[in-house]
């Protein structure tokens, strides 16, 4: 072969693989970029104010979202109480008890529902908690959200449980536990870290969902109590806000986005390296 | 009742001969019972929502039938409802955002695979997980004060002074439209595209690459002739499942799509998406072939999305299991 | 074993920090046009009758009549009163009990652009409106504008119309204002709250179209007069019936309800655009709260009762603060007479 055909593939093959590397910092930039932007712009607007007060009427500057906040944190603890109990459950029989049939058809149903955009399941909570009650609700709000948590929960328990090394399983029954104590004394924990850490990523997953709150939480002026009335929600307050005209509600929406972000982070993060730092089962 | 098995064949307790209330006594059956009763849960919210989508979606396919989907008028006062601005807009959105996000990330995934040293190949991907995980409305917020002033001082008039003659990239424009919406989705789906690509390149076998290295090629060579062609199906599959995830995004869209009901063949014009549409006009639609026909754009929307990731799984299930048998 | 009782215990302690109820709250949802005063008011009541929070969520004309059709708010409000078929719809749901306008102020559509250079009041034509949201009308410079502008140097770009993405009463205003004064939008387009419309993008509620037309170069939109004024972005006169370029403010929009105020239906479901008077801005309406007739719960029918009072006493005296005209004296008494009615 020619040397200088040679020189020229070699040229094009650094060329080329320098140009992944470009891809690939352009991506990561993006992450750093959105971050940084976010930093400077919500940073400045983020004060006491913000995270006490409630909102202002419309044009007035000041003001604050503290009832999106508090909204934003009963959804998600109610999304879990419903979400994550059948996501665990439903695992643990997949991983216990089913049969072969049984379970693809739960499988076949979660990875369905996972997939399920979000606005779709809007519609449903809509037609299914709004329209009987007869309100806007923040359980509403959580009932589309703790469905779009169980696939996740139901998937990662499954795979967790069942990646804990028979040999716990089989010293447990040796030793005379029957099968539920086995599960509930002995595998469960051992598969405690990665279910956790399933449950975490799940959660910030639907923490930063709009849609399916547009017609189920609704929104509300005032701090909702309770849990059958309309609640203002970060994400929908970012929406509504960042579309109006006003700078001030602006400025309110980039502080919003910077907290919203910074919780959907910092669970991730967390999540991530309990993962990665612990085994998820322990050797015995 | 079907006979209660055990991890473990022919150890532990006796199985099937004993009556329903005596294996109720002891607490695994219980334990199963409850929980074959949640697992039965996800199925049953599944099938109720499934149901839901397509019995409060009866009107308009019983008025129009399949003209529902060719039909681009959008009429609330006429009561005209077709769906085809909606599906052309979705289409359009994530065709742009496709063809912006695939070459990065294939390219991105390439590095991640084959060049970075590990830990630099982990950490970096730990980032990306991350953009990840970043909420739909953070992406809408960034589009509205970042992309939308850009579009309309850079990437327009870079685009159209030298080649405003084409369809594509006529006219005025807004700021808003089918080509900024398909910026932000790019973002949104590059994450997919890189981490599922990277793990289906990492499970191609050495073997092929050393072979290829071995017969004079560079490492570009191997790599874009030999390993990536491997792992083919499976790079196929995270672009659909990129599609499915940016098909189903609603609020990013919407906040940069231009809300108008109208197909244009121009990328500056302003569009609308099934998701968008539903998310504007659901609480206010009145009468009931109003609402059943935004329904009926969510059921299409929850079709295609369905068949979109079953293929997706099914195509990268088929690339990791090939590296698996052809050896390492 | 433990742990979970512990987060029991945790959980349970948050239900009840969180379910102390102390205020009753009353839920409303309709229109944009007059939420910058609906949101002062409920925000100045609630100061006066801290056990009163009425929650209003600014969604659009047509989401406020949807969902008080649907019961899921207690009341409603619009721009564009419910027609006879969504009146009858409602009282189809509510078992043959009926729901009841009451107007509250007086706005006005204006049409409010984004042009540089351009900061002063434009004159528009209705042949010039209802040619540019027409899709007919392409240019800032085209004859029909600038003919009436002289003096403005217009450019020669292309207009970006900006019109409702959702169910609106403002759109209602307009619409209706370019159905009587031209006939091609009447067949081609006609009036509602949502329409096909020709050209131009959507914005979400008077918020989103202020903040597009903010945004936008060389575009136009239609949006209530306040929204124009609290953004500082220029909005035009239009000419009325009587020939006269008028811009909107208190006394034109007041004088556009001077007919009506005296002809008010015992429903006071009324159009006012186009009204005669040499002073009268053409493109004004009334907006109403839409009150269901009978209420289940005794305590938010008495708060919605005494809201409605003091709305139209104390209430009307810090409307045209935001630039709304208060209501005609004639409307005022006939209103306080329809409370009663409210069971």
């Amino acid at each position: 072969m020619s040397n200088g055909r040679l020189r020229w593939r070699k040229f094009i093959s650094n060329f080329m693989l320098a140009m992944t590397g470009v891809c690939a910092f352009v991506s990561v930039l993006v992450l750093f970029f959105i971050l940084g932007y976010l930093l400077f712009n919500g940073g400045t607007s983020i004060n006491w104010d913000f995270f006490t007060k409630l909102p202002k009427p419309v044009g007035e500057t000041g003001g604050g979202m503290a009832n999106a906040i508090v909204g934003s944190g009963k959804i998600l603890l109610l999304a879990s109480l419903m979400g994550v109990p059948i996501g665990f459950l439903g695992g643990i029989y997949l991983a216990e008890f089913s049969g072969k049939g049984m379970a693809s058809v739960v499988r076949y149903a979660a990875d369905l529902l996972n997939g399920v955009p979000s606005i779709v399941i809007g519609i449903f909570a809509y037609s299914l908690v709004v329209l009987p009650f007869k309100h806007f609700s923040a359980l509403a709000g959580a009932f589309a959200l703790g469905i779009m948590m169980i696939p996740i929960t139901l998937r990662s328990t499954e795979e967790f449980l069942k990646s804990v090394p028979r040999m716990l399983r089989e010293g447990a029954m040796a030793l005379g536990a029957s099968k539920w104590k086995t599960i509930a004394t002995v595998i469960v924990p051992a598969a405690y870290r990665g279910i956790m850490t399933a449950i975490l990523l799940a959660l910030a997953r639907v923490a930063g969902e709009t849609a399916p709150l547009l017609f189920t939480a609704f929104g509300n002026r005032f701090e909702s109590h309770g849990w059958s009335q309309p609640t203002a929600t970060l994400p929908v307050m970012i929406y509504t806000y960042a579309v109006s005209p006003y700078d001030d509600w602006h400025r309110q929406a980039w502080a919003a986005g910077l907290v919203l972000l910074g919780l959907v982070l910092i669970i991730n993060i967390l999540a991530r390296t309990i993962l990665s730092r612990g085994i998820a089962v322990p050797r015995s | 009742m079907a006979t209660t098995t055990t991890a473990l064949k022919g150890a532990g307790p006796v199985t099937g001969s004993r009556s329903f209330f005596a294996r109720l006594r002891d607490g695994d059956e219980i334990a199963r019972l409850v929980t074959l009763l949640f697992a039965t849960t996800v199925v049953l919210i599944t099938a109720a929502l499934v149901w839901e989508l397509w019995v409060n979606s009866a009107l308009p396919r019983q008025k129009f039938g399949f003209h529902f989907f060719v039909t681009s008028v959008w009429d609330p006062i006429m009561e005209q409802f077709g769906a085809l601005p909606f599906i052309y807009g979705t289409m359009v959105t994530s065709a742009v955002a496709l063809l912006i996000a695939v070459p990065l990330g294939i390219g991105a995934a390439i590095f991640l695979a084959e060049l970075a040293p590990p830990r630099i190949s982990d950490t970096l991907q730990f980032f990306i997980d991350l953009l990840a995980a970043v909420p739909s409305v953070i992406y809408g917020l960034l589009g509205v004060f970042i992309v939308v002033p850009l579009m309309r001082t850079v990437i327009y008039p870079a685009l159209n002074k030298p080649f405003g003659y084409l369809p594509i990239f006529k006219g005025p424009s807004y700021g808003v439209g089918f080509m900024t919406a398909g910026i932000v989705l790019a973002i949104m789906v590059i994450p997919y595209i890189i981490s599922v690509s990277r793990e289906v390149l990492l499970s191609v076998p050495r073997d092929q690459r050393e072979a290829a290295l071995a017969l004079g090629s560079t490492r570009w060579e191997s790599t874009w002739k030999v390993v990536v062609p491997f792992a083919k199906t499976g790079i196929m599959g995270s672009i659909f499942l990129a599609l499915a995830r940016a098909l189903g995004e609603t609020m990013a869209v919407t906040m940069v799509i231009g809300n108008t009901p109208k197909i244009a063949a121009s990328l500056f014009a302003p569009g609308y998406s099934i998701a968008a549409v539903i998310a504007n006009e659901f609480t206010e639609a009145t009468g009931d072939l109003y609402l059943q026909s935004l329904i009926a754009l969510g059921l299409v929307l929850f079709l295609l999305t369905f068949i979109l990731n079953g293929l997706a799984r099914l195509l990268i299930v088929v690339t990791t299991q090939k590296g698996s048998e052809v050896g390492g | 074993m433990k742990r979970f009782v512990g987060l029991a215990t945790g959980v349970l302690a948050l239900c009840a920090i969180v379910l102390a109820d102390n205020a009753l709250l009353i839920n409303g949802a309709g229109a944009t046009f007059p939420y910058p005063i609906y949101s002062k008011w409920f925000d100045v009541y609630h100061t006066k009758n801290p056990n009163f929070q009425f929650n209003y969520q600014s969604v659009g004309s047509g989401a406020g009549i949807k969902q008080v059709t649907e019961g899921t708010v207690d009341f409603g409000a619009t721009d564009g009163p419910m027609n006879d078929d969504q009146l009858k719809a409602y009282q189809d749901k509510h078992n043959g009990v009926g729901i009841l306008h009451f107007p509250t102020v007086l706005g006005a559509d204006v049409p409010t652009y984004n042009i540089s250079g351009v900061t002063g009041a434009l004159n528009f034509t209705p042949d010039a409106l209802a040619g540019i949201f027409l899709g007919k009308v392409t240019k800032w410079n085209d004859p029909a504008i600038a003919g009436t502008n002289k003096g403005v140097s217009l450019p020669s770009a292309d207009i970006v119309v900006v019109h409702r993405s959702d169910g609106s009463g403002t759109t209602y205003i307009w619409t209706d204002y370019l159905s009587k004064v031209s006939e091609e939008w009447k067949s081609k387009v006609s009036k509602g709250t949502s329409v096909n419309w020709p050209v131009g993008l959507g914005g979400k509620g008077n918020e989103g179209v202020t903040g597009l037309v903010k945004q936008t170069p060389n575009s136009i939109g239609y949006v209530e007069l306040i929204y124009a004024v609290q953004n500082n972005i220029p909005y035009g006169s239009v000419k009325n019936s009587s020939g006269n370029f008028v811009k909107a403010d208190l006394a034109s929009v007041t004088a556009a309800a001077a007919g009506a105020a005296k002809s008010m239906p015992d429903d006071f479901r009324v159009s006012i655009t186009d009204a005669p008077g040499k002073t009268a801005y053409p493109i004004s309406s009334f907006t109403w709260l839409l009150i269901p007739q009978k209420f289940q719960d005794a305590g938010k029918r008495d708060a919605i009762k005494d809201f409605l009072k003091w709305m139209l006493s104390e209430g009307q005296g810090s409307v045209e603060a935001l630039s709304y005209a208060k209501l005609p004296k004639e409307v005022v008494e006939k209103e306080k007479k329809a409370i009663n009615s409210i069971q």
